[in-house]
């Protein structure tokens, strides 16, 4: 939000309303766990019907897999021009 | 008797006629080609329709069965909505090779026998390529080099497979086998090069970005799901299958977060989608089946969709990289719109299409009691969240203000991502609709109130690690490198040293034979010739005495008579 224009901007782009979308986004995960208390989750393999199995792993996989994914970008990870110094070589 | 003609021919004689036929009529015959085709693909019946001799061969251009028309249907359908989305702004070339390329792809449907299949096959490789090239710059066309060369690789691996099997069966039908000899295993080798599987992946995510702003949608929809169909009607049920549909899916999700290329992106999604598909077939169980077909169905679909908005971005403001771009949602609400749609029903969002296919994998491998499969279908499903349905509009439409006020999409490109929209909600919301066409009696509640809360609790969850973890995903104006580096960096290393030091030596022989050479006649020349500069005469030049020949004379052949004795 460094350069914002001068004229207020779009609506949906003002911190206020960012906030709010974050208030509103906050509740609607807390109601979803909650919600496990009156909707029976039928787990296949016991574990995945546990209270808030969904929301910790999906949140516990992608933390992970960002990581992963962090960790591999400082291996292959290269300069947009790479193959273009290669391919010119020959 | 229009009936017993492949609906391919159909999509052939169109993509011939696209190239002369001018305004109005260019575009009457962009539109109706495909839905001549979905008429007549509609009239093929169960089971093959005749035979033709071929050589020592009975060829069968055309067999039918629910889950051959249903993948004929879908590409039918993408070639119009593809059609509609591309006529105004792709040249006829690459509409025309579109065409042929679908054409491909529907006649691969309905093959009955493995020759038919493999020419509609290498019909699919030479006119993606074509498409491939229509996006007209340099890299393009390097990216278009290396493409042919991996799909015609893939199609020879592929022939010595089907010539093994007829060889060493005499059998050419299309039906059931298992990797379990060389031919086989050729086989499943080059279907599995087109569906972009482990370890040439990297060609998909090389080539579509850097197509043209429509071609890429054609692209994305069929090489990699013929391959999925492919692999229905020859592999269902191999076991190897699972192992790289999972690893397809978590290499798709990986690649896709390093990315900063929009369709890239998006092209890294194709993977990490077929992947689920591939993983099904696996799975092979008449619900896992099912699934495949069903999701690779929705998955072109929604899959098309974010091509179009992303094609939309890209032809309006000309850049192809999330760093250029962001905060175009202020004036292209229809392309963010439908963009946001595609990407939830990727995500397999309740209420999409995505969820009413997808979440029947999950149950085909729940049922098998594979957990762990099911566990990181289940990651994967989250990780498709956080890639493709979080990232891609973020970045794209969100994100900060990059200034752009680009025009939102032509109209033609708007009404083909709305119909594409529509769908992909009418699937999600009513998903009988493509039930009833699934090659199996499908016995499947999409919707439980348990499911639905455990994959939103999974999918808003991933939403909230988007956010929270956003600063470790900032973009960089990077690319990542694969395993097509062994080929374009080492090997080409390789090959140039190899070249340089053969060089090398050569010229060092040749120097050196010269030099030799010289000194060999000058020897000559002092003992044997005669020698120019003493006066003294050479051997041969000098007179011997007769004796000394003579004695000569005796002693070579007592040496050939010992030689000839012993």
């Amino acid at each position: 939000m460094m350069n914002e224009p001068q004229q207020p901007d779009h609506w949906l782009a003002r911190p206020a309303t960012i906030k709010l979308l974050w208030r509103v986004f906050i509740a609607v995960l807390v109601v979803l766990v909650l919600a496990q208390v009156f909707i029976y989750i039928k787990g296949y393999f016991g574990v995945d019907g546990w209270f808030g199995f969904g929301a910790v792993f999906g949140f516990l996989s992608c933390l992970a897999m960002v990581l992963v994914a962090k960790a591999l970008g400082f291996v292959l990870k290269r300069r947009e021009d790479y193959y273009d110094d290669g391919e010119r070589d020959v | 008797m229009f009936e017993l003609i492949p609906p391919a021919i159909f999509m052939i004689v169109g993509a011939l006629l696209i190239g002369p036929a001018r305004g109005h009529l260019r575009t009457a015959i962009v539109l109706a080609a495909p839905l001549i085709t979905l008429w007549f693909i509609w009239q093929v019946p169960n089971g093959v329709a005749y035979d033709i001799a071929f050589l020592d061969y009975r060829i069968e251009p055309l067999e039918g069965s629910e889950v051959r028309r249903l993948f004929a249907t879908i590409f039918a359908l993408m070639a119009f909505v593809g059609g509609l989305y591309a006529f105004r702004q792709a040249r006829w070339y690459e509409l025309s090779s579109a065409y042929a390329y679908a054409a491909g792809a529907i006649g691969v449907s309905f093959a009955g026998d493995l020759i038919t299949l493999f020419l509609y096959w290498e019909l699919m490789a030479l006119f993606s390529t074509v498409v491939v090239w229509c996006g007209g710059t340099p890299e393009a066309r390097r990216a278009g080099i290396r493409y042919a060369i991996m799909h015609l690789l893939g199609g020879v691996i592929l022939k010595v497979g089907i010539e093994g099997v007829v060889v060493h069966t005499g059998s050419i039908d299309v039906q059931p086998m298992l990797a379990n000899n060389f031919d086989t295993w050729m086989i499943l080798t080059g279907i599995l090069i087109n569906a972009a599987a482990p370890p040439v992946s990297a060609w998909l995510a090389d080539s579509y970005p850097n197509s043209s702003a429509t071609g890429s949608v054609f692209l994305s929809a069929f090489t990699t799901k013929t391959a999925v169909l492919a692999l229905i009607l020859l592999f269902p049920g191999e076991p190897a299958l699972i192992g790289i549909g999972l690893f397809m899916v978590m290499y798709g999700i990986i690649y896709a977060l390093l990315e900063n290329d929009i369709r890239r992106i998006l092209a890294y999604s194709i993977v990490n989608q077929v992947g689920f598909m591939v993983c099904a077939i696996g799975i092979g169980t008449h619900m896992a089946i099912n699934g495949a077909a069903a999701h690779a169905f929705a998955h072109i679909i929604y899959k098309a969709l974010l091509f179009m908005s992303a094609g939309v971005v890209v032809y309006r403001t000309g850049f192809n990289r999330c760093s250029d771009v962001g905060g175009l949602f202020r004036t292209m609400p229809l392309t963010a719109l439908c963009g946001i749609i595609g990407a939830l029903a990727i995500s397999g969002f309740p209420l999409t299409s995505g969820f009413t296919t997808k979440t029947m994998i999950s149950q085909a491998a729940a049922d098998e009691s594979l957990v762990v499969v099911y566990m990181l279908l289940a990651a994967a499903s989250a990780g498709v969240f956080l890639h493709a349905g979080i990232k891609f509009p973020w970045f794209v439409f969100f994100q900060r203000d990059s200034g752009l006020r680009p025009k939102d999409a032509p109209w033609n490109m708007g009404a083909a991502m709305v119909i594409f929209s529509v769908l992909c909600i009418l699937l999600g919301v009513a998903p009988d609709l493509l039930y009833r066409f699934l090659p199996y009696p499908v016995e499947y509640q999409a919707y439980t109130a348990g499911k639905v809360l455990f994959y939103l609790q999974l999918l808003m969850f991933s939403g909230l690690a988007f956010f929270l973890l956003l600063p470790l995903m900032k973009r960089t104006e990077t690319i990542s490198l694969d395993s097509d580096w062994l080929w374009r960096v080492l090997l080409l290393k390789l090959a140039v040293r190899v070249y340089r030091l053969a060089s090398a030596a050569g010229s060092a022989v040749s120097t050196g034979t010269t030099k030799k050479l010289l000194l060999l006649r000058n020897i000559a020349q002092r003992h044997l010739g005669m020698s120019r500069h003493e006066g003294k005469p050479g051997v041969f030049t000098r007179a011997w005495p007769i004796g000394v020949t003579a004695l000569w004379i005796a002693v070579l052949l007592t040496a050939y008579v010992l030689v000839y004795y012993f």
